[in-house]
């Protein structure tokens, strides 16, 4: 199981915009390397990141192999309600991590 | 008689002359770009907090068959370990001899939980020492030699003033003499050790010390000794003692 950090401000004025943090633990292996005796190294990392926002999309990526291990996404959003934010990361060999936080918004 | 001992002493202090006075000893920290110190500072930025957060569970997790987690006995970490990692490597009376924070870890394993120690540089074992070492944040590096650890600082000393490998180079060499100079694209730091276990950019994971070591003696074209040999051990103590009253930043982030 992939550890994870997350960071949304606990409380926002609506129509604020809010900065997220999200960090995750995992190796990010690109699939291009060899071992010490040349056998290639399958690939394995996270595909898709996905934030919701109380059930909508606001923010998703799509990841490639040149991306760093334990990859560090920031984006924004608009504080509009109350709510959760879900956020879901996807990848190789079944890999899935969720993780969800709660804002006030006054 | 008492010159030629006055002599000798004379030639021992005027041979580490060369040491890096108190006020110019600067944290690696202080020569990284903007970028990664801001990462360092934040602790949802700080990838090296994933371990840390790691870490805190396995203090909390019974094991062995003596069924015991590190929490039943040293409680609170936040209270139990603050200061410990700034004082380690520390004597250890059943060795007699320093023991670097992860032996310590692992001996505290065998003899109270009774498991198995965990390998140098596995994830579980850099966890725990992440997290212990993160009790200590902002405080003073204090290793306190006494009659007992001086003929191991003694030792650490003379490694690293020691020429080794193809490139017949000495630490001193590069982080007593040259320090705040180029090495190719990267400034030469003073090698004091305030944030270890650390997370390297160039590792893209999380690494002790010994790690570090191993790799500077790579980069001379030495072989470089075994994870828990004595010369790194006495080398850490060393490099601890070097960096006395710096502050401790584990876990640091590095380039």
């Amino acid at each position: 199981m992939a550890t994870v950090l997350v960071n949304v401000p606990a409380r926002a004025r609506r129509g604020e915009i809010i900065e997220i943090k999200t960090l995750i633990s995992h190796p990010m292996e690109t699939g291009y390397r060899r071992s010490e005796l040349g056998v290639p190294i399958p690939r394995d990392i996270i595909r898709k990141f996905v934030c919701t926002y109380n059930g909508t999309d606001v923010f998703s990526a799509e990841l490639h192999p040149a991306i760093a291990a334990n990859p560090f996404i920031v984006f924004t959003t608009i504080a509009i309600e109350s709510g959760t934010l879900a956020f879901h990361w996807t990848g190789d060999n079944g890999f899935s991590a969720t993780e969800s936080a709660t804002i006030t918004v006054e | 008689m008492g010159f030629a001992v006055g002599a000798l002493a004379l030639a021992a202090a005027s041979a580490f002359a060369d040491e890096i006075p108190r006020a110019e000893r600067r944290s690696g920290y202080d020569v990284m770009s903007r970028e990664t110190r801001a990462m360092q500072d934040d602790d949802t930025a700080n990838p090296g907090m994933l371990w840390v957060l790691e870490g805190g569970a396995l203090w909390g997790r019974k094991v062995g068959a003596a069924g015991r987690a590190c929490a039943d006995c040293h409680g609170d970490a936040r209270a139990s370990m603050r200061g410990v990692a700034a004082r380690h490597p520390s004597f250890d009376a059943a060795k007699k001899r320093p023991v670097s924070l992860d032996q310590r870890i692992n001996a505290c394993r065998a003899d109270r939980q009774q498991v198995p120690p965990l390998a140098y540089e596995s994830r579980e074992l850099l966890a725990l020492t992440a997290y212990v070492a993160r009790q200590s944040r902002g405080l003073p590096i204090a290793i306190a030699i006494d009659a007992r650890t001086q003929p191991f600082l003694d030792a650490g000393r003379a490694t690293f003033h020691r020429r080794q490998g193809q490139l017949n180079l000495a630490c001193a060499q590069c982080h007593d003499d040259q320090w705040g100079r180029q090495l190719a694209g990267n400034v030469i730091p003073q090698a004091h050790p305030t944030g270890y276990p650390l997370y390297r950019l160039e590792w893209q994971g999380l690494g002790s010390l010994q790690r570090r070591l191993r790799n500077c003696l790579v980069g001379i074209r030495a072989v470089p000794y075994d994870f828990g040999a004595p010369e790194l051990v006495d080398l850490e103590l060393y490099l601890m003692w070097r960096a006395r009253g710096m502050t401790f930043e584990a876990p640091a982030v590095r380039p």
